[in-house]
């Protein structure tokens, strides 16, 4: 069980902000941290690997006190027992794919674990390259199995699938769940992805403004309680008839202005309710 | 024919200067990377000091401190019986203080353009500060290291002035290549002079050439 309250002081870019959450996250559970940027995500994942210091608060995982500001107690990070993916994977480039993974382990601990990582990360074939010639997926891979490989208590994800392209974040995803499930490590994922987090999270905490506002089931969340569906675009041209035409993805789709001021370049959200949908396959 | 013992008495000195700069040097400017405080500016402004002075006032303070007239050299004499003026580890001791700067800066730079998280990332891995900074950090500042090495070393063998301050001209004691030519210049022994600051001069050039060959083949490979 992970029981924090955590208080910070924050300089964003938009500002002065007071960061002011606390949460109870149960062994075993994935998390999904979700908000805009500069809402202090990032800082929430560094004040529980002791990267950064809060004004006040607590943090206690199973049952130790990592830090407690009125009992004047604070553990380094190295005694923390935290396994941390970072947004920049921060591999070290003087070691290959095999040495940054067995870095990770301790003295007394068995090397038999890194062959295991390395098959469940499919990075086998990969064990002696340098890390400079590795794409951005393969680093991510490298970055997850080196930060599970001392069986930390918590695992903390930053962003880590933010850099790469789609189809490499889907067997991410993939490899990520598959982690969660055989070594149950209690995971909090920081993310902007709606998609990432209904697939991967158990709990989902919205975080704006510097306090969690909402925590709950990642399809309750999404579904936001209405039978509609919202997809934002941008217009590119306003048709003959009136119709706004609406740039969705790589899409053009012409909607009725209904009597709306709108002009080209507009940012605009479509809802469609009552959806009469037609699905079919195009494949995984 | 001119007395080797001046180079040899160049050489000894920088590679010492050199070997003792670099353990030193090394955990400060790893200290002084780390994120600014005002002691740490002040720190940093005594580092550089040796940049913008000249040579003979940093000579001049350290002759005074090591006379035995004053406290610190009468305390050494005193109690370790070590006279600093006029000696080869006086003038060790000020060249270490005079080429600070020049392993401080390169290792410190070097270290600042590495991305913090290379830190964060082996902490979170359970390892010690030493341990972060022998295995990870260092391994990943080549060319820096290399590049303090070697502008010490150089910059060593070129002192002139700290050198006539601290040790004077004692042949085989502290006439180092420097010193050897301006003596051989005031007694018009020209030729000799030439020797010397040939020897010096292809000396330095070749130091120079290897660290930026070295540097450019290290850049081809990536670093963060």
């Amino acid at each position: 069980m992970i029981n924090f309250s955590l208080q910070k002081q924050l300089h964003t870019a938009a500002g002065e902000m007071q960061l002011q959450v606390s949460a109870q996250i149960e062994r075993g559970k994935f998390v999904s941290l979700y908000g805009a940027s500069g809402t202090g995500k990032t800082s929430i994942l560094r004040m529980l690997a002791g990267f950064m210091k809060p004004d006040d608060g607590f943090i206690n995982v199973n049952d130790t006190v990592w830090y407690h500001a009125s009992g004047k107690r604070n553990i380094e990070p190295q005694q923390r027992r935290i396994g941390f993916v970072f947004q920049d994977y921060a591999l070290f480039p003087n070691m290959n794919v095999r040495e940054n993974i067995l870095f990770a382990l301790g003295k007394n601990e068995s090397p038999a674990i890194v062959d295991e990582l390395l098959d469940v990360t499919g990075l086998t074939n990969l064990a002696a390259r340098k890390i400079q010639t590795l794409s951005g997926g393969q680093q991510q891979r490298v970055a997850l199995a080196r930060a599970i490989a001392n069986k930390p208590a918590i695992l903390l994800l930053d962003e880590p699938l933010s850099a790469i392209d789609n189809e490499m974040r889907v067997y991410l995803q993939d490899t990520l769940k598959e982690i969660h499930q055989r070594y149950a490590l209690t995971t909090i994922l920081v993310s902007h992805n709606a998609n990432e987090i209904i697939k991967l999270s158990d709990l989902v905490i919205h975080l704006d403004q510097g306090r969690f506002q909402q925590q709950t089931t990642p399809a309750r969340f999404f579904q936001n309680g209405q039978e509609a569906a919202k997809i934002a675009g941008n217009i590119v041209s306003i048709d003959e008839n009136g119709n706004a035409v609406v740039l969705i993805e790589n899409r053009l789709v012409s909607v009725p202005v209904a009597g709306q001021q709108l002009s080209i370049n507009d940012k605009v959200e479509i809802t469609c309710s009552n959806i009469k949908a037609d699905l079919s396959k195009q494949g995984k | 024919m001119i007395a080797l013992a001046p180079l040899w008495l160049t050489l000894k000195l920088a590679l010492s200067t050199t070997l003792i700069l670099f353990i030193i040097a090394v955990p400060l400017a790893n200290w002084l990377s780390g994120d600014k405080g005002f002691f740490k500016i002040i720190v940093q402004a005594i580092v550089s000091m040796p940049l913008v002075l000249p040579p003979t006032v940093i000579g001049f303070y350290l002759l005074l401190a090591f006379s035995p007239a004053n406290f610190l050299g009468h305390w050494l004499e005193e109690w370790l019986d070590v006279r600093l003026v006029f000696s080869f580890s006086g003038l060790l001791i000020a060249s270490v203080i005079y080429s600070f700067p020049f392993m401080v800066h390169p290792v410190q730079s070097g270290l600042s353009s590495l991305s913090p998280s290379l830190k964060e990332a082996a902490y979170s891995l359970g390892k010690t500060r030493w341990q972060t900074l022998l295995q990870v950090l260092l391994p990943n500042i080549k060319p820096s290291l290399l590049t303090g090495i070697v502008l010490t070393f150089a910059h060593t063998v070129g002192e002139f002035g700290v050198v006539l301050m601290i040790g004077g001209n004692i042949p085989g004691k502290t006439r180092t290549a420097s010193v050897a030519i301006y003596d051989e210049v005031e007694a018009f022994n020209y030729h000799n002079a030439n020797v010397y600051a040939g020897i010096l001069l292809a000396l330095s050039f070749v130091i120079l050439l290897t660290l930026y060959s070295f540097n450019r083949k290290m850049q081809q490979t990536k670093f963060y």
